[in-house]
């Protein structure tokens, strides 16, 4: 059934974003000019909303597509929750390559089996998901199918944090390491950059979600913070 | 007893010859291929525990009753409860371990359970779930998986007149060895 309903998105169009043509994945770092700087911390309103949410509670089953690090696992863990990390960059770039990234996830099979192999959890398993800026390196059809997979196994009343890179003009974004170092701010390791697949503004980033709650965070660099309540 | 009498008027026999100073035998089982195998940094080689070579693969379970080096290939289950496992650079295991500590230089697939600490070094891959009470994770290294920290509880104390520990069982260490 999933399948079909994988097909179909495959088969449709992008949610409402502006999509960038098909390109080869840019390698990072080397000869971009974008993201050769230090690690830098910044305020977080959104990882503040996000965790503020969880106050009080304990237990909670939190998803981390950032990948595994001391920060993000201790800070979690401290908090008395389980987290589940995957380096979801990575796994696409595993799962598609570097030649056609975008290109193969348009692929319904390999885009099934990325899904089936990265995030393949029980209907209402998390509490809350930290997504980071992932989402903007799927192609449309996976990023649909993606968020839908999402809103499945995200228990309802639930938050999910994401960012999205807020400059309609860039040709490539920065990509970073997001570790965390308190509720309210964060450490960005810079880990080369991408072409992104497409861009979203405020508008394009609430048909994404269906129409959910999202709230938007205004930050001084171009980094758009968004909290989507399940 | 006719011949105790003669043996007593024996004459005293030279002291046997010292044998050659023989190395201390090592605790444990080696199933290493590679002797002089190292890992690096040098200071990671457990000294004192059983290994698996990297050049041997072990299909079934593993029970150990010491520390424990895996830098060769291990599938099924690997079960040193009250010991350290390490799985070195070379390791492969594809198997649910439980140990009293984990280090890992190598890959593992498989969920594991560490009574104390988990420590997940640069270039070390699992994917898997973790229980732990404690865990390390350098940067550099690759985790999929959840992590569910495992509070150890106060331990209570216990009643002097309990009956006294019992002697540690002899050592066993147990894998079919494919190769």
């Amino acid at each position: 059934m999933f399948t079909d309903r994988l097909k179909t998105i495959l088969r449709g169009s992008s949610a409402g974003g502006t999509s960038a043509p098909s390109a080869t994945l840019p390698r990072p770092a080397a000869g971009s000019g974008i993201v050769t700087g230090p690690a830098y911390t910044r305020h977080s309103n959104g990882l503040d909303q996000f965790f503020t949410s969880l106050r009080g509670q304990a237990g909670l089953n939190i998803l981390d597509f950032a990948g595994a690090s001391q920060a993000n696992v201790s800070f979690i863990t401290n908090l008395g929750h389980r987290l589940s990390s995957e380096d979801y960059l990575r796994s696409l770039e595993i799962t598609f390559g570097d030649e056609h990234f975008y290109e193969n996830q348009d692929d319904p099979l390999q885009a099934e089996k990325f899904l089936h192999d990265n995030l393949n959890f029980p209907e209402g398993h998390f509490d809350g998901a930290l997504v980071w800026d992932a989402l903007q390196f799927l192609s449309p059809p996976l990023l649909q199918a993606t968020v839908e997979r999402l809103h499945t196994i995200l228990r309802p009343g639930s938050n999910l944090l994401a960012f999205f890179h807020a400059d309609e003009k860039a040709a490539q974004v920065p990509l970073y390491n997001y570790r965390i170092s308190d509720e309210k701010t964060l450490l960005l390791t810079p880990r080369g950059s991408r072409k992104r697949a497409q861009f979203f503004n405020n508008r394009g980033l609430e048909k994404l979600f269906h129409e959910q709650t999202v709230k938007f965070f205004l930050t001084r660099d171009s980094l758009r913070e968004i909290i989507v309540r399940r | 007893m006719w011949n105790r009498k003669k043996d007593e008027e024996l004459p005293p026999r030279p002291a046997p010859v010292q044998p050659a100073p023989v190395q201390q035998p090592k605790e444990g089982i080696p199933m290493s291929t590679s002797p002089n195998r190292s890992f690096e940094p040098p200071s990671q080689v457990t000294s004192g525990s059983a290994t698996i070579g990297k050049a041997v693969m072990v299909k079934g379970q593993i029970y150990s009753r010491e520390d424990l080096v895996i830098d060769g290939e291990v599938e099924g289950t690997v079960d040193v409860q009250e010991h350290r496992l390490t799985v070195g650079p070379n390791g492969k295991v594809v198997a649910g371990i439980k140990a009293r500590e984990i280090v890992v230089l190598g890959a593992i697939q498989g969920n594991v359970e560490a009574a104390d600490k988990i420590d997940i070094r640069k270039d070390a891959k699992l994917v898997g779930d973790i229980k732990a009470a404690r865990i390390v994770i350098e940067d550099g290294a690759y985790f999929k998986g959840s992590i569910d920290i495992v509070r150890a509880e106060p331990v209570k104390q216990q009643p002097i007149s309990q009956k006294a520990p019992q002697p540690p069982a002899p050592l066993a260490a147990s894998a079919s060895d494919k190769r």
